[in-house]
């Protein structure tokens, strides 16, 4: 399945660009369906405004400079500036303190109202779907964002293959919980494991992936290996990292910034330049590695067409 | 009266004192002291200018990340509060080790606590405002975080200025009495790092600032009552008379 993104989410309002359009459609289409295999032989290390790092990038992602609306940020910001408190609460604490963490063999539980529950391995989860390259930017609740070439799935294809029944109304994710490889799961920074929750119609939006990749490599232990979320029009805490249980749950799971502080932290997190941070404005943002905090934030990071219809009728206010 | 006077005068009395009773020539026990306290300088310049230094040339060097905005602000917070924290520590050592040379390290030490607030206020008002003064009103305004960490700011201008032998001089017990204003611009700095550490869940470091104030604040705390005491004494003896 490949997402022709609507119009609106492209680079004017969105800033993400279809896969298509810097790929050329057909070979979008051949990396996509080959996988990481093909990726992993065809690599080639990129030139240096991508950044040096250890693993290989495949060349569908040279010279996106001139090709995007909206430049990439470099493989080694994006894996050295990450919050995955499990390893500490500097972002630089997780590309240094994840070495020890093994995200192979890895199994996920899927729980609850669903038809088709049990333990999954990971390698079965991926088996059947296609995976894709999705730009997105990725807007921390922290007020500063980055454009990240995820490599993912839809999450709905996922759900529907476990079938999950009428009862089921959200989902609820979890992150793994080894204190023995993340040495901040024996502090109480946050209560572990860390918890993340979304609305069933939320789960299902299309925008809406499991991660299994970045820059058409790996996913990094830092950056959530090896099965992570993200919504794009969510902020980045919502993104669970190193998920192993996927439970269907009638009512709506709280998740873990909101029970540690949920006066500043709410279940819904959309991204919306109107309702400020306590401590900071969100109307702003700095979009890295730029000094200035000038970017404009958009509502629902630049997908309101797209979801804003999940969100009608509520109070984005009350509904944080 | 000798009270009034204490700021400036006390000091070099103190220093003379202390040098006569090691029994050798007053004027060699200045010369060291005088030698003392330079090294100590030369100490605090150095340990003062090297996070700057170090973000300066990390800045162009690129060993910032990729948010050096982030780490710049952070950094400068800091420095301003260990600063201040040291700076409140003087009067502590004096009174502890006897040593009252140490009183001519404090005019420095302040003032490095200020030229890192000084930095850290237009990091923000320059990256995170952009120049804008509508911004900058309305945070401050509208985010207590930043009303606290402003106010910190704004309080320390005076005192900053104010740090002169001339100034000293000329403001005479009132000096004084501005200057305890680090008091509070030390307590509403940490308070302004804690606000935002709470917001990230780590409050380690500002708890571990807090406790390292209260340390230092009720060490004060049985002086100030002594003070007050020996006041309302002297006040009700007049109205005797």
């Amino acid at each position: 399945m490949i997402i022709r993104s609507k119009r609106a989410s492209d680079i004017s309002s969105s800033e993400i660009t279809p896969p298509e359009i810097y790929l050329g459609r057909r070979r979008f289409i051949r990396d996509a369906g080959l996988g990481l295999a093909t990726l992993a032989l065809g690599g080639t290390a990129l030139p240096n405004d991508i950044g040096a790092q250890s693993q290989e990038i495949p060349p569908r992602f040279r010279n996106l400079k001139s090709e995007l609306g909206e430049e990439l940020n470099s493989y080694r910001d994006i894996t050295t500036y990450n919050n995955f408190y499990e390893f500490g609460t500097d972002k630089r604490d997780p590309s240094r303190n994840s070495g020890e963490f093994e995200p192979q063999p890895w199994t996920v539980s899927i729980e609850g109202h669903v038809n088709k529950p049990g333990n999954y391995e990971l390698d079965d989860i991926l088996a059947p779907v296609t995976m894709e390259d999705r730009i997105y930017r990725l807007r921390c609740v922290e007020a500063w964002s980055m454009v990240i070439p995820w490599y993912g799935f839809p999450l709905a294809e996922l759900i529907k293959r476990v079938e999950p029944t009428g009862n089921a109304k959200f989902v609820r994710f979890e992150t793994v919980y080894r204190p023995e490889q993340m040495p901040y799961q024996k502090t109480g920074v946050l209560p572990w494991p860390y918890v993340e929750g979304l609305r069933m119609d939320e789960a299902m939006h299309p925008l809406t992936t499991l991660v299994t990749g970045v820059y058409g490599t790996e996913l990094p232990n830092q950056n959530g290996a090896p099965l992570r979320l993200i919504i794009p029009w969510k902020y980045g805490f919502k993104g669970i990292k190193s998920i192993v249980k996927i439970e269907f749950v009638e009512e709506m799971p709280t998740n873990t910034w909101k029970m540690a502080n949920s006066v500043e932290y709410g279940f819904y997190s959309n991204v919306n330049p109107e309702v400020s941070h306590p401590r900071w404005s969100q109307a702003r943002e700095r979009r890295l590695p730029s000094l200035f905090k000038n970017h404009e934030t958009l509502m629902f990071n630049g997908y309101a067409e797209e979801v804003s219809h999940l969100y009608a009728g509520m109070d984005l206010h009350r509904w944080k | 009266m000798a009270m009034p006077r204490k700021s400036l005068t006390f000091t070099q009395a103190w220093t003379f004192t202390a040098g006569s009773k090691l029994h050798s020539s007053i004027g060699s026990n200045i010369v060291i002291q005088k030698h003392q306290i330079l090294v100590c300088k030369v100490g605090i310049w150095i340990a003062a200018l090297s996070p700057g230094s170090w973000l300066v040339a990390g800045l162009f060097l690129g060993w910032l990340g990729p948010n050096p905005v982030e780490t710049l602000t952070h950094i400068t917070g800091m420095t301003t509060l260990v600063l201040l924290l040291v700076t409140l520590s003087i009067t502590p050592l004096r009174r502890i080790t006897g040593w009252n040379g140490a009183i001519r390290l404090r005019r420095p030490l302040g003032l490095f606590a200020f030229f890192y607030a000084l930095v850290h206020f237009n990091i923000w008002f320059v990256f995170d405002q952009v120049f804008n003064w509508r911004w900058m009103v309305e945070d401050i305004i509208e985010r207590p975080y930043i009303t606290v960490g402003f106010s910190a700011f704004v309080i320390l201008v005076p005192l900053a200025l104010t740090s002169t032998k001339g100034w000293m001089r000329r403001l005479g017990v009132r000096w004084t009495k501005l200057h305890r204003g680090i008091y509070l611009a030390a307590t509403l700095g940490v308070v302004h790092f804690y606000w935002l550490a709470n917001s990230k869940a780590d409050v380690r470091l500002p708890l571990l600032l807090a406790l390292c104030l209260s340390v230092l604040l009720l060490y004060r705390v049985p002086g100030w009552l002594e003070r007050r005491r020996r006041m309302i004494a002297r006040s009700q003896g007049r109205n005797i008379r």
